[in-house]
């Protein structure tokens, strides 16, 4: 019971924080936003019993990206007009394809939930598989076991973002 | 029902006012500390000492005149004091201040709760702080205070990579992330853990100098060149929550090294059988002291080493702290495979 009420609470905040992120006339403010939305869905990852997942959604997201979004925000001055040779029309159009492709991916997943299962919940774990291995250490096993491919592709990508934002910021080395 | 939130609660309760009375006589400390280094006496007018002085400054500041400037944005700078002073709380949940104790029979542990990612919740809910520094400094709407606030954070997002690094080593020493399990291990072990990563203690402790803007790294409140620093626009009691909130994390940073590197709650040389004697004293006492100490070394600093440049602190943390965190934490994982 506490925990559907919970959720419900909690889904209901994201989505608003979500529309006053992109609805906010003062750029800092939806920044604030942001960071409150990030704040909920680490709440949520607590209701599902992922606190690991939650602390990690905090420190990284919460705390670190967003205070580089601050940042830039606050020394970028981002009242000025945007660049004159960015034609509104085409920003619209490739706006409309992100939108439907994020509406596809949406829709994937739900007719993959109705032909999987249905709307059953997930399954709830064990408390003995629990006391037996704890969040992190599952964590852990997953990330260097199974999925131990994407997660070096995914280091790689990091490293080569890192190059490149260095190679831009210095040109002369 | 008793267990669940009775004794509970009463525990918050009794950790906030044990906490504020702490802040407000850190500040007495301080300013006797400073004093006495200096051949003054310090405050000497309100009560004997001057030991009534942090209640005469509180309803000062209580009292104050609230002022928003007119150009601030209002919204967001009565916000800055909030996220300021609530992570700096909320980080005293997981404090392990003693080990359990029989209470009129009843089994209560002397922290609030014992999560498995302890560590790395403090580490989380400190990151959310620096949100009070960056936004007071950007809602005053005033210069000073704005470089001020680009300073604190820059300073904070640098020092908080080689202080995780560091507490990475720690964690790969002990093998869990528990502040509780953390004290266990050092049990075990029967050894305090400063003696065995004294290179981690040093990144730890210089890098929480930085982390709560104290000297020689108080670069954000340089009065010299900035005024006051990202409060300089605040007064009254929304000022006082900055103090308030600097002095907390003081104290939690203290308190983490109690508990990572001093053994928490556990007795000088747990290892040792000829001073079992000393266990006759409680838990949360050694704890204490521990924290005072380390307290008494953070004024000690303050009145004794002059203010880096802000190039120089940049240097010293991305050239020298991070490396040297990196370097540990290789060293403490090949010590961890090889020797066993």
């Amino acid at each position: 019971m506490i925990t559907v009420l919970g959720f419900w609470t909690l889904a209901t905040l994201i989505l608003a924080f979500g529309v006053l992120v992109i609805t906010a006339k003062d750029t800092v403010h939806s920044v604030i936003f942001l960071i409150a939305n990030f704040l909920c869905v680490a709440a949520l990852y607590v209701l599902l019993h992922a606190e690991f997942l939650a602390v990690i959604q905090v420190l990284v997201y919460a705390g670190g990206i967003v205070v580089l979004y601050l940042f830039v925000v606050m020394l970028v001055n981002l009242k000025r007009a945007p660049e004159d040779h960015v034609a509104p029309e085409r920003l619209g159009r490739v706006g409309l394809v992100v939108a439907g492709a994020v509406l596809a991916e949406l829709a994937a997943i739900l007719v993959y939930g109705f032909t999987a299962g249905g709307w059953s919940a997930p399954p709830a774990p064990t408390a003995a598989a629990d006391a037996a291995l704890g969040n992190v250490e599952r964590v852990g096993l997953m990330l260097y076991g199974d999925y131990l491919v994407p997660f070096e592709i995914a280091s790689m990508l990091l490293l080569v973002a890192m190059v490149g934002a260095i190679v831009l910021a210095k040109r002369e080395l | 029902m008793i267990d669940l939130v009775v004794i509970p609660a009463l525990k918050i309760v009794i950790l906030l006012i044990g906490l504020l009375t702490a802040v407000a006589y850190a500040t007495l400390l301080e300013r006797k500390v400073q004093a006495w280094v200096q051949s003054r006496l310090g405050p000497m007018r309100v009560g004997p000492q001057g030991v009534l002085q942090p209640i005469a400054d509180v309803i000062k500041l209580l009292l104050k005149e609230d002022i928003t400037p007119a150009r601030a944005d209002k919204w967001v700078y009565t916000l800055a004091p909030i996220m300021a002073v609530v992570p700096a709380l909320i980080v005293f949940a997981v404090i392990p201040f003693g080990p359990s104790s029989f209470i009129w029979g009843r089994d209560v542990p002397v922290y609030i709760t014992d999560i498995n990612v302890g560590l790395l919740y403090i580490v989380s809910v400190s990151s959310i702080g620096v949100y009070g520094i960056i936004l007071a400094g950007y809602a005053s709407n005033s210069k000073y205070p704005l470089l001020a606030g680009l300073r604190a954070s820059a300073q904070l997002i640098s020092y908080e990579v080689a202080i995780t690094m560091t507490l990475v080593s720690m964690i790969l020493m002990s093998g869990t992330l528990s502040m509780v399990g953390i004290i266990d291990a050092q049990e075990q072990a029967g050894l305090w853990y400063a003696f065995v990563q004294p290179v981690a203690l040093l990144i730890f402790f210089v890098g929480g100098l930085a982390e709560t803007n104290r000297a020689p790294f108080d670069m954000p409140e340089a009065e010299q060149e900035l005024v006051g620093g990202f409060h300089t626009e605040y007064s009254g009691m929304r000022f006082a929550l900055f103090y308030l909130a600097e002095y907390i994390n003081m104290i939690v940073v203290c308190t983490v090294v109690t508990t990572l590197f001093f053994g928490g709650w556990l007795r000088p040389f747990p290892g040792a059988e000829a001073l079992a004697f000393l266990d006759y004293v409680p838990g949360w006492i050694w704890f204490l002291l521990k924290t005072f100490v380390i307290f008494y070394i953070f004024m000690w600093i303050r009145a004794t080493l002059p203010r880096y440049r802000y190039d120089q602190l940049m240097r010293l943390g991305w050239k020298v702290l991070i490396p040297l965190a990196l370097a540990n934490l290789i060293v403490t994982a090949a010590a961890k495979v090889f020797l066993r």
